[in-house]
């Protein structure tokens, strides 16, 4: 009867209006199994922080394309802390310039994807990082 | 709290005041997990303060933004809300993208409120199999008021309707001739009609329509009666009950325009349910349902561990060779021949 199910919340930061690539991680995590809620355009980290503990995911995915990132990443990992969330699996997709990859590495994300990454790398990794082999 | 909390920990934690606690007994009851079931039974006398209420209709009638400004306007009351926002879940995958929040960004911030995101994991009727119990656990969490968005609904997903004090059934202009997608069966279990989008092109028809075919047809009202919610012709009802007439409120719900209108109405039926007896009715009806619902799986999955898978298939085939007729199976697997 029992069934656990890998929840991802997608959000997008920042004040660019546009999130195709959002939307095409979301669905292709929907069709690996996984629950992805999805909250939309221009969501601050407070609010990507309320929505992950309420949602109780084990994923935060951050679309982002302002070139922001070294803002608002350290942010939304700090009040995720601050909700307990330390554990939440932190991944950033979007245009982020090689020399800050390390950068956000250290800051305690997970792993970075760049635009045109293959979404099953994606899928693959979250799977491997919480070392559960199905959804 | 340690790590990995046991769920009875967590409802202990839930009637603290915890909201993370709260999240995460949401998912142990999403999973169905053995421990679960015993926090629920915690959780259990906590419950039957919150006054639910169901909001379902067409896909893209503005359900979500209009629990949006309900929350709002209901916070402004001061009742805290909590939410729970039902999507489909893909057949083919299993998984599933709930973007209910996407219209519900007022409500961030506000500790008054809490919302949670549940794909149905198959079920069909418009909510997920654990949505009561989610409800209950959001209940008993203090809550004053919870919400249910279901599913966007065609026309037999009403099952909210044995979950809800009050359903909401929301239409909108321009979804097609004649009200097309409100069809009758959810029609039926409309406590408030709400045409929402009302800024549209169309509504006064969609109004005529809808208040055409609640004269028609459809004119049954309900009425509690010796514990059961049944319908009634207006006029073979005796005059001594009370009536309930299903209003029908204009809404522009990315406006707010109307929402003072549509939480009178919601206050009016609470207080209906009150007088009438039917709150108490419809509790019953719904305990009713879940102990049989819940003796029927307990009782199927112990006839199965006692007989056996095999026995099950061995009676399909007697019955297949015309050796034994349904009934007769039936018998011999009850009494363990
Ligand atoms: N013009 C107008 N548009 C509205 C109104 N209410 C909602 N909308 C828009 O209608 C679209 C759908 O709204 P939602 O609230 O997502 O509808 P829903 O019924 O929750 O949709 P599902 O959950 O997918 O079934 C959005 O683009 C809203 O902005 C309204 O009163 N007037
Ligand atoms: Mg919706």
């Amino acid at each position: 009867m029992s069934e656990s199910k890998i929840r991802v919340l997608i959000a997008k930061p920042g004040l660019d209006g546009h999130d195709r690539g959002a939307k095409v991680i979301a669905r292709a995590l929907r069709d690996a199994g996984m629950e992805v809620i999805y909250t939309g355009l221009r969501q601050t980290p407070e609010m990507i922080a309320e929505a992950a503990l309420q949602e109780d995911v084990d994923v935060v995915g951050l679309s982002i394309l302002s070139g922001a990132h070294m803002a608002l990443v350290p942010r939304v990992k700090q009040l995720l802390e601050a909700e307990g969330l330390g554990d939440v699996l932190l991944l950033v997709g979007g245009i982020i310039p090689d020399e800050d990859v390390p950068k956000l590495r250290e800051l305690g994300v997970s792993a970075v994807f760049g635009p045109g990454t293959n979404t099953q790398e994606i899928v693959e990794h979250i799977r491997a990082a919480l070392q559960r082999e199905t959804s | 709290m340690p790590r990995t909390p046991t769920a009875e920990a967590l409802a202990e934690a839930v009637l603290r005041g915890e909201r993370r606690a709260l999240a995460r007994l949401i998912t142990r009851v999403e999973n169905r997990t053995t421990d679960a079931q015993d926090a629920l039974a915690t959780l259990h006398p906590h419950t039957g303060h919150a006054y639910v209420v169901g909001v379902t209709g067409a896909p893209g009638t503005g359900k979500s933004t209009l629990v949006n400004v309900l929350t709002r306007a209901l916070r402004e009351r001061g009742q805290t809300v909590g939410i729970i926002a039902v999507d489909p879940t893909s057949p083919f995958s299993g998984g599933a993208v709930l973007g209910d929040r996407i219209r519900m960004g007022d409500l961030v911030g506000d500790r008054g409120v809490f919302i949670r995101s549940m794909a149905n994991r198959g079920s069909l009727g418009g909510l997920a199999a654990t949505t009561g119990d989610v409800a209950r656990v959001l209940d008993a969490a203090g809550f004053d008021v919870v919400v249910i968005e279901t599913v966007g609904a065609g026309q037999s997903e009403v099952e909210i309707a044995g979950t809800a004090h009050t359903t909401l059934v929301v239409e909108a202009p321009g979804l097609g001739d004649d009200v097309q997608a409100i069809k009758a069966g959810i029609l039926e279990i409309a406590d408030v009609l709400v045409v929402n989008k009302a800024d549209r092109p169309g509504v006064e028809h969609t109004v005529r329509a809808l208040q055409a075919m609640l004269s028609l047809g459809h004119r049954l009202r309900t009425v509690g009666h010796h514990g059961q919610r049944m319908a009634v012709e207006e006029t073979s009802a005796p005059p001594e009950y009370d009536f309930w007439d299903v209003p029908i409120v204009q809404t522009v719900a990315i406006s707010g325009e109307g929402i003072a209108e549509l939480v009178d109405a919601l206050e009016r039926h609470r207080a209906y349910l009150r007088q009438s007896g039917d709150w108490h009715a419809r509790e019953r009806a719904r305990v009713t349902a879940e102990l049989r619902a819940r003796l029927q799986e307990t009782l199927w999955e112990r006839l199965l561990e006692e007989r056996g898978a095999e026995a099950l298939s061995a009676a399909v085939e007697q019955v297949l060779a015309r050796e034994l007729a349904p009934q007769q199976a039936v018998r011999a697997l009850l009494n363990g021949r």
